[in-house]
């Protein structure tokens, strides 16, 4: 199969309200930040465009076709949509990288969710019978799950403040993080709980903005003439939406994607997880197997700021700019779908 | 457990959420102009092309639209359709006619009532303008605009329709 | 470069106004079930599941692969959820076609459904937004000024519509699966019906309807060990231009031409009427058939309606290139599934399973599907033949 390089990646400023902007405008100066970086005009300079979104942000079917709109798609462009996180999209165009239908793909993912309340709006993302009635929110089902590992000692509130405190370190040198600060784990163990014993610092805060990457062949990437990073590995896999079913103590799905993708095969020098709450990160560094000298979310992740739809891909990036500018040699990214992680995304991402 | 039970067919589960909607930045300053009664269209900085209502970009160059240009409440009708049932929250009652309309000065139709017209003499290339609601009424809406009535004024041949001049039509 | 694949199963519930004796769980199982018996497989037998459905907003459940996962047997499996508007059920065949054509799997499973009884279609593409006129009394309200538009152009007889609402609905009298049974329909029936949108009367729409369709996608190796004959991809194609600019071609959009040129040069089409045996198109309003045969060059601009009139695109009367042997998007549409049951009503053609709605001697076949403001296209064209 055909290497699969990433050349170009940026993502909007993490912000709990875009304001007036709406979604085309919030896209449009992300795009152009990646044309830039690999010298191209708009999408007609690539063979394949790819999105994520979700129209329940917004309130409105359809809302991915605003997307389109901050292409230039005159004269038509080979595009497709995914009504998951962009890192799916990005699955979606390895495919037609592999395939041979396109040397170059643009993919990218955007979210304003600041217009409706979103644990309350993904409440609905639920078995439509039995649980969405009951209008169970995202942040409660993963403070059942928090609970659930405190209970059995597989951690402890302090690991999850720890976890806390590093993210917000981290971001200081994030320029698209939210929250970031010199923040000590005692200073997050004296909060009070917001939704116990989850802390208002163990779930991400909700924001606004975009992501977007290309990536191309290694003979696409040579000619653009620009540095790039190789994809060695790219899977994902889903687990029973049933929570009564499942280990929320484990992440099943991350394992099997991770083997999937070769994540075993070398030393990992950086990963970037999408852990909405802070116990998930334990979670997935388990599933993932990563050692201690793994340096895990050195953005922050998404605890300093939380693209919907966009912050599997916006993982891959960080992973991606790591390599690139030669502080990792190997990394690993994780997206993640559903509640509880139902759903996970594991990328390998290595030195060219 | 084992008397005959009635199947169960269906369970109505209403779901409300709310939303605080957002126009956008380039729509925001279209709305702040049909407030006061005026259209106003934005250009496109690429292909030139003027866009009413703005949606914050030019849809086939993918870039923002800044300049704002002034147009007529004259239009002409590209397209239309008689509609013979009623709109999900909206008091209007049928037959009513939904007209692609194109503003003078502008490059693209948008998509309005027409009123105070016998339906069946509607046709492609006939002159309208807007009645407005009073003025007290105006809102950041689109609805400001009652409807399109119209009027007295040479048809447009289809190879002009959206490319006139703000100072409307000589024919 | 591509890998060759095939469909090696297809299945299909029937489609209806309520199913109301299944959940949207037990419905897409159902397409599911009959995809893999049709293929003689097992759900252990599956790599993937690629789902595809109209917007969210029409069932009210946000990303519906993640409740799904457990009626497709995906537990453990990669699990993709499509979603490009009417375009939809096409383009996730396209998508599931690539997870083999890639080499990266060898069988796959795709499903796309609507069930629109649990649902408000109308009401969910009429949603009030603050700001704009909400004018828009559903998708007929937004194509009928496209299709007054093309009979201004054209100057197609009247009754041209009138032609294709009753020869859809005759084929889809001949399948037992479609949701209109209408085997007795007359012209005058259709002239008489109700004008919704002007010039669509009631009987020149499609109807509402709860259903899903599933195939099974097999790379080469294994759809030549299936019990039935395989429907072999021949071509793939995507468009999509944005849904209003300054002189956008609605009628005949750019996009839709584009993505049949790519879909033939692929397929080794050169002249679709001929070298094509018949045609799966997505036609909600009887008027897009004139206006399809020429987009996708069936016939040259202005004069598709001919075709129409002369009883080509009929099986009834013998036509050369049926469209819509199945019944087609007029006889049932489960929007989401709509678009995937036009191409896997093309490969059962080729597969020579089509029963009574069969065209006889098909080897070659086109899909077709459409949305938004007939911006998206997807499009396939499978064959008997690997070449």
């Amino acid at each position: 199969m055909r290497d699969i390089a990433i050349v170009a990646f940026h993502q909007s400023r993490a912000v709990a309200d875009a304001g007036a902007c709406n979604e085309v405008e919030m896209i449009m100066p992300v795009l152009n930040e990646v044309y830039q970086q690999v010298g191209i005009n708009n999408a007609q300079d690539v063979d394949f465009v790819c999105s994520g979104s979700c129209d329940y942000l917004q309130g409105a079917a359809f809302a991915f076709v605003a997307g389109v709109d901050a292409l230039g798609a005159v004269p038509p462009i080979k595009e497709s949509h995914v009504e998951m996180d962009a890192a799916w999209a990005l699955y979606e165009s390895i495919l037609k990288l592999r395939m041979g239908h396109a040397d170059s793909a643009l993919v990218y993912g955007f979210g304003k969710s600041s217009p409706g309340e979103l644990p309350v709006v993904l409440s609905q993302q639920l078995d439509p019978y039995y649980l969405a009635p009951q209008w169970i929110d995202t942040v409660s089902l993963a403070a059942m799950q928090a609970r659930l590992m405190l209970d059995q000692g597989m951690l402890t509130e302090r690991d999850m403040a720890e976890v806390v405190s590093r993210s917000r370190r981290n971001a200081m040198r994030n320029p698209a993080a939210q929250l970031a600060g010199d923040v000590s784990v005692e200073q997050v163990l004296a909060e009070e709980t917001y939704l116990s014993p989850l802390r208002k610092a163990d779930c991400c805060p909700v924001s606004d903005g975009a992501a977007a990457m290309i990536i191309c062949t290694v003979d696409k990437a040579r000619e653009w003439g620009v540095p790039y990073a190789l994809i060695t590995g790219i899977d994902h896999r889903i687990e029973t939406h049933n929570l009564g079913m499942r280990d929320l103590t484990d992440s099943v799905s991350t394992r099997q994607a991770a083997e999937g993708a070769g994540v075993g095969a070398g030393a990992i020098d950086v990963a970037e997880l999408y852990a909405p709450f802070s116990h998930q990160e334990i979670i997935l560094s388990r599933a993932l197997g990563l050692e201690g000298s793994t340096s895990v979310n050195p953005s922050g992740g998404v605890l300093a700021g939380n693209l919907m739809m966009a912050s599997g891909l916006s993982r891959i990036g960080e992973v991606f700019k790591r390599v690139v500018s030669g502080e990792a040699e190997r990394g690993v990214a994780h997206a993640t779908s559903g509640p509880c992680l139902q759903h996970n995304l594991v990328t390998v991402v290595e030195k060219a | 457990m084992s008397e005959q039970q009635e199947p169960v067919t269906g369970i109505e589960v209403p779901i409300y959420l709310k939303y605080n909607f957002t126009a956008g930045a380039g729509p925001a300053r279209f709305l702040s102009q049909v407030k006061k009664g005026v259209l106003t269209g934005q250009r496109c900085p690429r292909c030139d092309q003027v866009y009413i209502p703005p949606r914050g970009s030019c849809a086939a160059c993918g870039v923002a639209t800044e300049e704002e240009v002034v147009l007529s409440d004259k239009a002409t009708v590209q397209s239309f359709t008689i509609v013979s049932i009623p709109i999900p929250n909206n008091p209007i009652q049928p037959p009513y006619i939904i007209a692609n309309l194109v503003a003078d000065g502008a490059n693209i139709s948008f998509i309005h009532l027409m009123s105070e017209c016998v339906n069946e003499d509607v046709r492609i290339g006939q002159r309208v303008q807007a009645v407005w609601k009073p003025e007290e009424e105006w809102d950041y809406a689109m609805d400001n605009i009652r409807y399109f009535k119209p009027i007295d004024e040479a048809d447009v041949p289809v190879g002009q329709i959206g490319k006139l001049p703000v100072s409307g039509w000589k024919g | 470069m591509a890998n060759l694949a095939a469909v090696v199963g297809i299945g299909q519930t029937k489609y209806t106004t309520k199913r109301e004796d299944v959940s949207i769980a037990g419905l897409v199982r159902e397409a599911a079930q009959n995809a893999l018996q049709d293929a003689g497989l097992h759900w252990d037998e599956i790599d993937a599941v690629i789902l595809g459905k109209a917007p969210d907003m029409f069932e009210g459940v946000i990303m519906p692969e993640t409740y799904l996962t457990d009626a497709l047997g995906c537990n453990g499996k990669p699990m993709l959820r499509v979603h490009t508007a009417g375009s939809v059920g096409g383009s996730t065949a396209i998508v599931a076609a690539s997870h083999v054509q890639s080499g990266t799997f060898k069988r796959v499973l795709t499903v796309s459904f609507e069930k629109q009884s649990e649902s408000n279609a109308m009401w969910a593409l009429s949603s009030p937004q603050p700001f704009s006129t909400h004018l828009n009394a559903g998708a007929g309200g937004y194509f009928a000024p496209i299709i007054r538009e093309y009979m201004r152009r054209s100057e197609a007889p009247y009754n041209v519509g009138i032609k294709v609402a009753v020869k859809d609905r005759l084929h889809g009298a001949r399948n037992p699966l479609a949701h209109l049974q209408r085997p007795d329909i007359t012209m005058k029936e259709v002239e008489d019906s109700f004008m919704l949108w002007d010039p669509i009367r009631f009987l020149e729409s499609c109807p509402s309807s709860d259903g899903a369709c599933a195939m099974v996608i097999a790379c080469e190796e294994l759809a030549e060990q299936g019990p039935k004959p395989p429907a072999w991809i021949r071509g793939v194609a995507m468009r999509s231009e944005p849904t209003m600019y300054a002189g956008r071609d609605e009628v005949n959009p750019q996009a839709g031409r584009d993505c049949a040129a790519d879909v033939y040069r692929q397929a080794g089409i050169t002249d679709p009427r001929r070298d094509l045996d018949c045609a799966e198109v997505y036609v909600p309003f009887s008027w897009y058939e004139p206006m399809w045969l020429e987009n996708l060059g069936f016939a040259p601009e202005g004069e598709g309606w001919k075709l129409t009139l002369e009883g080509a695109t009929s099986l009834d009367e013998d036509g050369d290139i049926p469209w819509n042997p199945s019944g087609g998007v007029l006889s049932s549409n489960p929007i989401g599934a709509s678009g995937m049951i036009r191409f896997a009503e093309a490969a059962r053609q080729v597969r020579g399973d089509a029963g009574d709605h069969q065209v006889k001697g098909a080897r070659l076949a086109l899909g077709h599907a459409y949305g938004g403001g007939a911006q998206f296209f997807a499009m396939w064209v499978v064959g008997a033949n690997k070449e």
